[in-house]
């Protein structure tokens, strides 16, 4: 119980710093970094509350495509970061306005937010027994939501066909690996031997 | 438990023989040396008459994968339109994109896989199975906008289709999930039986307005119709065609599902929603056309009033409403196709006209053609005897049966104001000064203008079969 304690306090410090530091690095690729840091820190989260399937979704998909993908276009896009914070001082002040009144106006709401436990205990699904929420999942995911998965299937079949559709272009000359025509090669068509005179060159 | 239940798969086997021949297609494409568009394009024709018939062959009415997919009649015969709509867009586009450089053997394949879309759409019994089978049309959709890529018109199309439509998605999601929270299922007929035992309820109500908002989008009904003419107008002319066909075919089966299925215990509550839409539809359809000069988007203000009338004959809530937007539906399929395919034939010199006044003199240059046109655009019109008034008639008679009275009065003053723009194009045909003669038309193109043209006359002489028809399919609803 206290391992489980001290491991929150150390997830959650951890996000929250390094979520902080995604929008102050200087670095734009240090802030990409730093927002990889936080997932994991949030998948360790899911894994304590005992949603390892959650926590794997975030690692695979967050870290490893999405996050990727920010890598990506902070590295090829010519963003000037600096240009972009210069108006900062002139729009702190009406900025920081609106974020108080917000700031106000959800602690009104929460404030006053009583939930009753009968509602919490509605909305949590019933866990099966001796099954990991992976297993659990994966049962009715290919029974009982079968169409909806195939579904889901024929969708990213159409997204992926469109994309290669409307993206895709056939440049000339552009010089592609022939594996078939590689290997075909024999030194008699690959090497030419060449006599050469003493100071003459080729 | 295993995953694929006999049942389940007897009951969905158009679906998946559709997403097994459009999967084989779409390898046959990428592995093929040669290129491929011409032999997929016939391959997808196929197929979809091939499931065609397979949904032909079914009977009675049956659930598969715990209720969430629903097969009766009324899904058949709309399966069935949509799949004629799809099968004839394809036609209609294979020589026009090999001769604008847009030939891509992917071309097909989406629009098979946004008919697969479509089924599924349409024989939705659950929002789950609603969103996803939309969400597999609209992807394809705004893939097929944008397919002449390299046209800034044609890419603004896509990416305004995409964006306007993941709002809508988004706001059907959020309705779907109200509901979800105030009806405790996503499953159509639970829903059905608690709100018939404990009635509507603001959390209900709120939901409904964003589930509708969302299908009005969809089926580009005013105030959601915004993107309607800029994306006729950018997409290539035989993509229009299919917009303009075979997905408010299946938008228009959703919608009639969603109000008649879940929510036709509080019929009072979206009945004043959809009155609304349909005569904002049926007016703006019918002023805003007046100013155009762009065929296209003519016909997109077009189809938004046409889109009005339907909605008219759903705003009743009754099985003869039902009836009547079959009827009209049907119809509408026919002969847009027929009007779309006279657009097509609009070319000069291997070049795409579309302006109105591209059309002046056709009767002197082309008479076979101004007349399909001419009566194609009479019966749009709604002039007796042709197809489209019949449709008309019966929706009116709907309405008015159901007690709304004005509604029938504002579309029938509607219907009078849209007279004119398509009367506008006749007098441009037959009485304005001829213009160059337009290219001859291709073979494939010829067959369908006409078809539709004769179907247009000859409504009288087939409506006795098409009627029983629809009241089947109307009837397996209630």
């Amino acid at each position: 119980m206290v391992a489980a304690t001290v491991f929150f306090y150390l997830f959650s410090v951890l996000a929250v710093a390094s979520a902080v530091m995604v929008i102050t690095a200087r670095n734009p690729v240090h802030s990409v970094l730093f927002l990889i840091l936080c997932f994991f820190n949030a998948a360790g989260l899911f894994i304590l509350m005992g949603a390892e399937f959650l926590a794997m979704i975030l690692v695979v998909v967050y870290v490893g495509a999405v996050a990727v993908l920010f890598l990506f276009v902070v590295m090829m896009l010519d963003v000037d970061f600096v240009k972009l914070r210069e108006g900062l001082a002139s729009y702190l002040p009406v900025g920081g306005v609106i974020g108080l009144i917000v700031l106000v106006e959800l602690a009104l709401v929460f404030g006053t937010w009583t939930i009753s436990p009968e509602a919490l205990k509605a909305t949590a699904a019933p866990a099966v027994a001796g099954v990991t929420n992976t297993e659990a999942l994966g049962q009715v995911l290919y029974t009982k939501y079968f169409y909806y998965f195939q579904a889901a299937g024929l969708v990213l079949l159409v997204a992926m066909v469109g994309a290669i559709v409307l993206t895709l272009r056939q440049k000339e000359g552009v010089k592609r690996q022939s594996i078939s025509a590689q290997v075909a090669r024999t030194p008699a068509t690959a090497v030419e031997i060449r006599k050469v005179e003493p100071g003459q060159g080729i | 438990m295993s995953l694929l239940q006999t049942a389940d798969a007897v009951a969905a086997l158009p679906e998946i023989l559709l997403a097994l021949l459009t999967m084989a297609l779409l390898m046959f494409g990428v592995f093929s040396r040669r290129d491929a568009y011409g032999a997929v394009s016939a391959g997808a024709v196929i197929a979809l008459v091939l499931v065609g018939l397979l949904v032909l062959l079914g009977d009675g009415t049956q659930t598969a994968f715990g209720g969430s997919f629903i097969v009766d009649p009324f899904a058949r015969l709309m399966k069935l339109l949509a799949m004629a709509g799809s099968a004839i867009a394809i036609i209609l586009s294979g020589r026009f994109l090999a001769q604008n450089g847009m030939a891509r053997f992917e071309y097909p394949v989406i629009i098979l896989l946004a008919t697969l879309g479509m089924m599924m759409m349409i024989s939705a019994n659950d929002l789950i199975s609603l969103y996803m089978g939309l969400e597999l049309q609209s992807l394809a959709l705004y893939v097929v906008a944008a397919i002449n890529r390299d046209d800034a018109k044609s890419s603004e199309a896509g990416l305004k289709y995409f964006v306007l439509g993941a709002l809508s998605s988004g706001m059907l999601l959020y309705g779907s999930s109200l509901i979800y929270g105030f009806t405790g299922s996503t499953q159509f007929p639970v829903i059905a039986s608690v709100l018939s035992a404990s009635g509507s309820s603001l959390g209900v109500i709120f939901g409904l307005v964003f589930i509708l908002a969302g299908l009005c989008f969809k089926v580009s009904a005013v105030p959601f119709h915004m993107w309607t003419p800029d994306v006729y107008e950018g997409a290539p002319t035989p993509v229009t065609a299919f917009f303009a066909a075979a997905p408010k075919i299946a938008a228009m089966a959703l919608f009639v599902r969603v109000a008649m299925g879940p929510f036709a215990e509080i019929v009072k509550d979206w009945q004043q929603i959809l009155v609304f839409v349909s005569i904002a539809s049926m007016v703006l359809g019918a002023f805003a056309a007046i100013g155009q000069s762009n065929i296209k988007r003519l016909l997109a203000y077009s189809s938004i009033s046409h889109m009005g009338y339907a909605l008219l004959g759903l705003a009743s809530g009754s099985e003869e409403g039902v009836r009547g937007v079959i009827i009209y539906m049907m119809i509408y399929l026919v002969t847009t196709v027929g009007v779309f395919a006279c657009v097509l034939a609009m070319r000069r010199g291997g070049r795409q006209v579309e302006a109105i006044s591209d059309l002046a003199g056709l009767s002197r240059t082309n008479k076979g053609m101004a007349f399909v046109f001419s009566m194609l655009m009479f019966s749009l019109a709604g002039i007796p005897p042709l197809a489209g008034f019949f449709g008309k008639l019966f929706v009116f008679l709907a309405a008015v049966k159901a007690g709304l009275w004005l509604l029938a009065i504002v579309g029938v003053i509607a219907s009078v104001i849209g007279a004119y723009y398509y009367l506008r194009i006749v007098k441009a045909i037959y009485f304005d000064e001829p213009a160059e003669a337009f290219d001859a038309m291709d073979g494939e193109v010829k067959t369908i203008a006409y078809a539709s043209g004769a179907f247009a006359l000859a409504f009288v002489l087939i409506a006795q079969p098409l009627l029983a028809l629809a009241a089947t399919a109307a009837q397996s609803l209630f």
